[in-house]
């Protein structure tokens, strides 16, 4: 395991360590102590190694992570995982605005709530969050998966393309085009293997699925909002 | 009435309305007939102050000229010397705007690398991400960073040479992106995420900042991830210079992009490209003012761009206060857009050479604004490399020899004192005195 005390040596030294990580490291785990919220913590990771932030972070936590996986043993600030292209991010607690903002690929589970704007123009990505979401979440999401055990906030789904919206709570609107829709058998499946990833006991039969109505796909004056 | 009484009666002349003209009737007509905005690409087409509306003055007993290509006279620039390891050199001061693989065939932009590479100059990505020709053919790339965020991806971002957080854009700001559904081919629609056939919106915010604070941090974000090597780059829309400047600044930019109205757009409503922003020519002094107020000019660079086509415009925009320019229509019209040899297909599409703007149709005849395989197929890329390469160098020669008559021996020593205006506006918005006087509007200490 390597220490590395986020206070006393930086946040450039840190990125600089993680980034230079390669394919075939033996320095596997990593903990990061001291983050007391600092911003841009590893950031640009590209190697299959184990990182685990020991505290709250600020802005853009592990931000375009590939290989990676990046525990946040505290909440995260805006945009955690933004950008993933691969791997996996875990935050223990909560998780401010746009988390998995535009992501491509890879998981990111949030065990408390994520805050508004959860999934905004996600291209891929798979995020599954055990508490609630805030309003406008998945808005313009294009695709992957967004899993919501608690309740979401107004306008989910806003101006969506081909991402899916599970939610076992309440929604509280629906945005511009979000409809719901029928969960057939292939989407209880995704659905049991994102909860069965996430350690998240909940039974796929207790959501419902929402996505695209397809109006907006080609200018209809008739569907403009 | 007898046919001679008749005669006897002058009847009025028919009179076009000029606020219901021919072309506003026709408008009507077709918004009647389809429920839909006008949608089309390039920049304004309306009349506004622009840089034909300033003169230089060439040095005579007062100032002492260089020689005509002889002398020497500069013309490199350095830009990204703030934050950036490694700031880009150019050997021209007029670098290639954005614009998308999408939009633009692949063709297209391999064209503008090669051209661009062998003038010395940069090219820059687009709303669609960064392909590998492009990439492969640019000696100098600078990478889009856009609210869709489309193709974004860390590798390609640590293969580019500086990064291009784009704000707005001076066609539309305030505006999203366009790309119709029949332009998005199977490589468009992987790139991008997104279904094949549908138009897809980039969105007109970015999705995870909302204001210059939340942009700081952004960009410290970026910097981390590509070890603060890459100038980081912030184009705004010519709609609030002073301001947007200022807080790009704040924000942390290396260089900030300013784009007036008559910069192009790959396709968006005719409206907002006639009806939002301001003429190119109004931002540039403002933008110099917010950057000379922090102390800032010179060291944060500025970029014009926005209806630059010749060495004058260049020459220009340079004297008022630009580190450099750019251009995205001139060079589209440099590798063969609109020309004339393609004039019996365009008048086929109800157009003529030099009016086609219909580029989100994807029938670009000249294989530029297209995906369409056989029309794109028509764009050589070596030779449209070439003739872009030609008409750079023509732009730095027409600028350098403006340089030279007015005593300067780089065309970055040209000054507002070396231009006036023609005209009341164009001194407003430039700042340079009316042609024949010592006073341009709103000068302080001084009357009409």
């Amino acid at each position: 395991m390597q220490t590395f005390d986020l206070e006393a040596n930086g946040l450039r030294a840190l990125n600089e360590a993680l980034q230079a990580q390669s394919q075939h490291t033996n320095e596997i785990a990593w903990e990061v102590v001291n983050p007391r919220g600092s911003h841009a913590i590893a950031v640009g990771l590209d190697a299959p190694i184990e990182v685990t932030v020991k505290g709250s972070t600020g802005y853009y936590c592990a931000g375009m992570n590939k290989q990676a996986t990046i525990t946040v043993d505290g909440s995260a600030g805006p945009g955690v995982a933004e950008n993933m292209m691969s791997g996996a991010v875990i935050v223990e607690g909560d998780a401010s605005q746009y988390a998995g903002a535009t992501g491509h690929g890879g998981l990111l589970v949030i065990k408390g709530n994520a805050s508004s704007r959860c999934g905004i123009s996600m291209k891929g990505i798979d995020i599954v969050v055990q508490g609630n979401v805030g309003h406008m979440s998945a808005f313009m999401a294009q695709k992957g998966n967004l899993v919501v055990c608690g309740d979401a906030g107004d306008a989910l789904g806003d101006s969506i393309y081909e991402a899916r919206l599970f939610v076992r709570g309440e929604v509280k609107s629906l945005g511009a085009d979000c409809i719901e829709k029928e969960m057939r058998p292939e989407h209880l499946e995704i659905l049991r293997g994102l909860l069965e990833r996430s350690e998240i006991d909940a039974k796929p039969e207790e959501f419902r699925r929402y996505g695209s109505a397809r109006k907006l796909y080609n200018f209809n004056i008739d569907n403009a909002y | 009435m007898a046919n001679d009484q008749k005669h006897a009666i002058p009847q009025t002349m028919p009179i076009q309305s000029a606020t219901f003209s021919p072309e506003v009737n026709a408008e009507i007509r077709r918004a009647a007939a389809t429920g839909i905005y006008d949608i089309r690409g390039g920049g304004a087409k309306r009349r506004v102050p622009h840089f034909d509306d300033l003169l230089f003055l060439g040095a005579s007993m007062s100032r002492y000229p260089l020689e005509g290509y002889r002398e020497r006279c500069d013309t490199n620039v350095v830009l990204g010397t703030r934050f950036a390891k490694k700031p880009i050199e150019l050997d021209i001061p007029i670098t290639i705007a954005g614009m998308s693989f999408g939009a633009l065939s692949a063709q297209a932009k391999e064209a503008l690398g090669r051209g661009a590479s062998l003038a010395g100059t940069s090219t820059t990505t687009g709303d669609g991400g960064m392909t590998p020709e492009e990439r492969g053919q640019s000696k100098t790339l600078i990478y889009q960073y856009l609210p869709s965020r489309y193709g974004m991806n860390p590798d390609d971002l640590r293969k580019a040479d500086a990064i291009e957080v784009v704000v707005g854009q001076g066609a539309k700001p305030g505006g999203g992106g366009m790309l119709l559904g029949q332009k998005i081919s199977d490589r468009v629609a992987e790139m991008r995420d997104l279904p094949k056939g549908i138009d897809q919106r980039s969105a007109c915010r970015h999705p995870d900042w909302t204001g210059p604070d939340d942009l700081e941090i952004k960009i410290l974000e970026l910097r981390e991830i590509t070890g603060w090597e890459k100038p980081i780059y912030i184009k705004v829309g010519g709609a609030r210079p002073y301001f947007d400047t200022t807080l790009a600044v704040k924000a942390g930019a290396d260089v900030v992009v300013l784009d007036g109205m008559q910069g192009g757009t790959a396709a968006t409503q005719d409206v907002f490209i006639e009806h939002v922003g301001q003429p190119t020519l109004a931002c540039i002094r403002d933008a110099v003012r917010a950057l000379e107020d922090q102390n800032m000019h010179r060291k944060v660079q500025l970029i014009v761009s926005g209806g630059i086509r010749s060495g004058a415009d260049v020459a220009k925009a340079l004297a008022l206060g630009a580190d450099a320019v750019s251009i995205g229509t001139a060079a589209m019209v440099a590798l063969g857009d609109n020309d004339p040899k393609w004039e019996a297909e365009y008048q086929e599409m109800g157009t003529t050479a030099g009016a086609y703007d219909d580029w989100h149709e994807g029938r670009d005849p000249a294989g530029i604004s297209t995906q369409d395989p056989e029309l794109a197929k028509r764009l050589d890329p070596v030779e449209a490399g070439r003739r872009l390469n030609n008409y750079l160098k023509v732009m730095t020669l027409e600028a350098q020899t403006l340089a030279r008559a007015c005593g300067k021996n780089h065309v970055q020593h040209l000054e507002p004192e070396d231009l006036v205006a023609l005209t009341m506006e164009s001194a407003a918005m430039a700042q340079v005195p009316l042609a024949g006087t010592n006073w341009y509007p709103g000068k302080p200490g001084t009357q009409f």
